[in-house]
């Protein structure tokens, strides 16, 4: 294993030299929650966070990304003509994630990158960039990560885990392009077995300090339509006020729409996050809609996440215990409910 | 050339046809602008595309054009929404855009050697005049054995491709039941009756066939005991499905049922597989 040790201090000047060759994110704070910002002098970033707000999803899939552009000039020889965009995908490096958000990005990759087709965008903005992550040495209490193939320092995803050992990182490169950005800027010093011990340690305390749990070990096997009929839903939904919030933070929500805008003569087709929680969503033309009612909504975004994500792809659910939707749902709409509801039933 | 699936390739509208009384239907034929793209454009009938209008949007289609008609593609479209009342006023010459094939089609290597019992009801006739031109084609009629159309409207001027379906009234290889719902007209020489009566009527035996159906819910609903009574098994009843789509490729996320996507999944399902999904469509 190739475990390096980085003393705290000097981690701003390793990142620092990255920006030579990489565009360099980091969590900052602003107001009261953290975001992922470019490093710059003013921003230096701060790991002391428990989680950015906002998943990090949108450095890959931004929450509006122009796919086309294309003019109306009839005058124009190319008139009327869809051409794709031009758009930097220079290398990027993301320091701090957390390993849920890291795995999700894996989650979320089944769809924009399979076997049939390639979501352009997704692959480009994906393939140069390089994850260091940042292991959770103090889970917040609305984690469950470990109940879900993830976990506090779940290195899936990552190019490089960070310990926080106190006075120093344990840097542990994960991937060949962790290594490359070790040698990059200089990162040389081994750490010895103690530290590795420590980090060990670190690690599984962590993990027991995760105090929230979900079962999920039958919703394979459940019949889809006895979840789908199930008479939990209306009460899970009583309370919800479809404001799309849940689907807007979380790591693994990845439906977006497609909008064409024209300015005077110049237009954009752009897309933009949508949400399964709006009926808008899936309002045929004709005027008839699938999920008119609040409750299919709902059943929507749970069974998606919980049962046909796990049926179509044999990859697990699609939830990676972050908790943001938990902290976020001003109804306290609580996922682990609905998990044991739909495991137990 | 791109390998980007959102990309449409331009193509130009040559031909517009007015199908029907009330004009809320027209066929669009489009050839393609760039040669390589209609050499690379190889479809097969139950398809559809995204048809692309730039500073407006997509909508999906069904390919009412066969894989055995060269040069060109045809769509029929309703005026209903944004794109489909934009492209009703657009005229032959305009530049608009295709992206596909897209989705499943029907199950043809199945179907070889057995009857098909075509059975639309109203503008739902598009892929399935795709699939009668193609096998009527020379070199595709003897893969099938009888073929039997049951095709309705509610009135004579709402049906779709009427010479046509009068030159296959015609031939002996095709037997055509055209129905109306009600008509006024003393010289209609036709049926008049829904779509389900007319097939009790016309259909006798599912033996060594498949049923391909699509129209509105309402004839779906009824068509579907009346093929069961006669012995046609879920396998054997197929059906193509219609969603709000946007990106067709099953990667934006609003055209599931269940862990299908209409759009790349289908949009054609036996009525076999959709019985094992949720009712939600």
């Amino acid at each position: 294993m190739n475990d390096k040790i980085i003393k705290k201090e000097e981690l701003q000047d390793f990142l620092k030299a990255l920006k030579k060759t990489h565009e360099v994110f980091v969590p900052v704070k602003e107001k009261d929650f953290y975001r992922f910002n470019p490093l710059t002098d003013e921003s230096k970033g701060d790991l002391n966070f428990t989680n950015t707000r906002l998943s990090p999803k949108s450095l890959l899939f931004p929450q509006s990304e122009r796919m086309f552009e294309y003019t109306l000039d009839e005058e124009s020889s190319d008139a009327h003509i869809v051409k794709e965009s031009s758009k930097d995908y220079s290398p990027t490096v993301i320091t701090g994630i957390r390993p849920c958000d890291a795995k999700a990005l894996r989650l979320v990759d089944v769809n924009f990158n399979n076997p049939e087709f390639k979501d352009p965008w997704w692959v480009k903005h994906l393939e140069p960039m390089t994850f260091i992550g940042l292991g959770c040495n103090e889970p917040a209490n609305t984690c469950f990560c470990t109940s879900v193939g993830c976990g506090p320092f779940n290195e899936e995803g990552l190019d490089v885990l960070l310990f926080d050992l106190g006075e120093n990182f344990l840097a542990r490169a994960l991937t060949p392009k962790g290594e490359e950005l070790f040698k990059l800027v200089g990162v040389d010093k081994d750490a010895d077995s103690d530290l590795k011990k420590k980090a060990d340690e670190l690690k599984i305390e962590a993990e027991n300090k995760i105090s929230s749990h979900v079962p999920t070990d039958k919703l394979k096997e459940k019949k889809v339509d006895d979840l789908f009929n199930a008479l939990f839903w209306d009460d899970i939904a009583f309370a919800c006020i479809n404001c799309g919030t849940c689907t807007f933070i979380c790591p693994t929500c990845w439906c977006f729409d497609i909008q064409d805008e024209i300015t005077k003569k110049q237009g954009d087709r752009i897309r933009n996050w949508d949400s399964c929680m709006f009926p808008l969503f899936t309002l045929h033309a004709s005027g008839h809609n699938p999920r008119t009612e609040k409750v299919q909504r709902v059943r929507q975004r749970f069974m998606h996440k919980l049962k046909y994500y796990v049926d179509k792809y044999n990859n697990g659910v699609a939830c990676v215990g972050c908790g943001r939707c938990v902290k976020s749902c001003p109804l306290n709409i609580d996922i682990r409910e609905v998990f044991s509801l739909m495991n137990d039933l | 050339m791109s390998d980007n699936p959102y990309l449409p390739h331009p193509v130009r509208i040559e031909q517009i046809i007015i199908e029907t009384e009330d004009k809320n239907l027209r066929t669009f034929k489009l050839v393609f602008f760039n040669k390589e793209d209609e050499e690379k454009f190889n479809f097969i009938p139950g398809q559809f595309c995204e048809i692309s209008i730039a500073g407006k949007g997509e909508i999906p289609i069904g390919i009412a054009s066969s894989p055995t008609e060269k040069g060109f593609l045809l769509f029929t479209v309703n005026k209903t929404g944004v794109v489909t009342r934009y492209i009703h006023n657009m005229k032959e010459g305009d530049i608009i855009g295709v992206r596909g094939p897209l989705g499943n089609w029907y199950p043809w290597e199945a179907m070889e050697g057995k009857n098909v019992v075509v059975i639309g009801g109203g503008f739902a006739f598009t892929t399935l005049r795709s699939s009668i031109v193609y096998m009527l084609h020379p070199e595709n009629r003897n893969r099938f054995k009888d073929i039997i159309v049951v095709y309705g409207a509610r009135s004579p001027g709402l049906l779709l491709y009427r010479q046509e379906i009068a030159e296959w009234e015609k031939r002996d290889d095709i037997d055509v039941h055209i129905t109306v719902d009600a008509t006024d007209d003393p010289d209609w020489q036709y049926n008049v009756g829904f779509v389900p009566t007319i097939t009790e009527q016309k259909i006798t035996t599912s033996e060594n066939s498949y049923a391909l159906v699509c129209g509105p819910p309402i004839m779906i609903k009824f068509t579907q005991p009346v093929l069961e009574k006669v012995g046609f098994k879920p396998e054997q009843i197929i059906m193509s499905l219609e969603m709000r789509m946007k990106c067709g490729i099953g990667i934006c996320g609003r055209c599931n049922i269940g862990d299908q996507y209409v759009c790349k999944d289908g949009p054609v399902f036996s009525l076999a597989e959709l019985n094992e999904l949720p009712k939600e469509y």
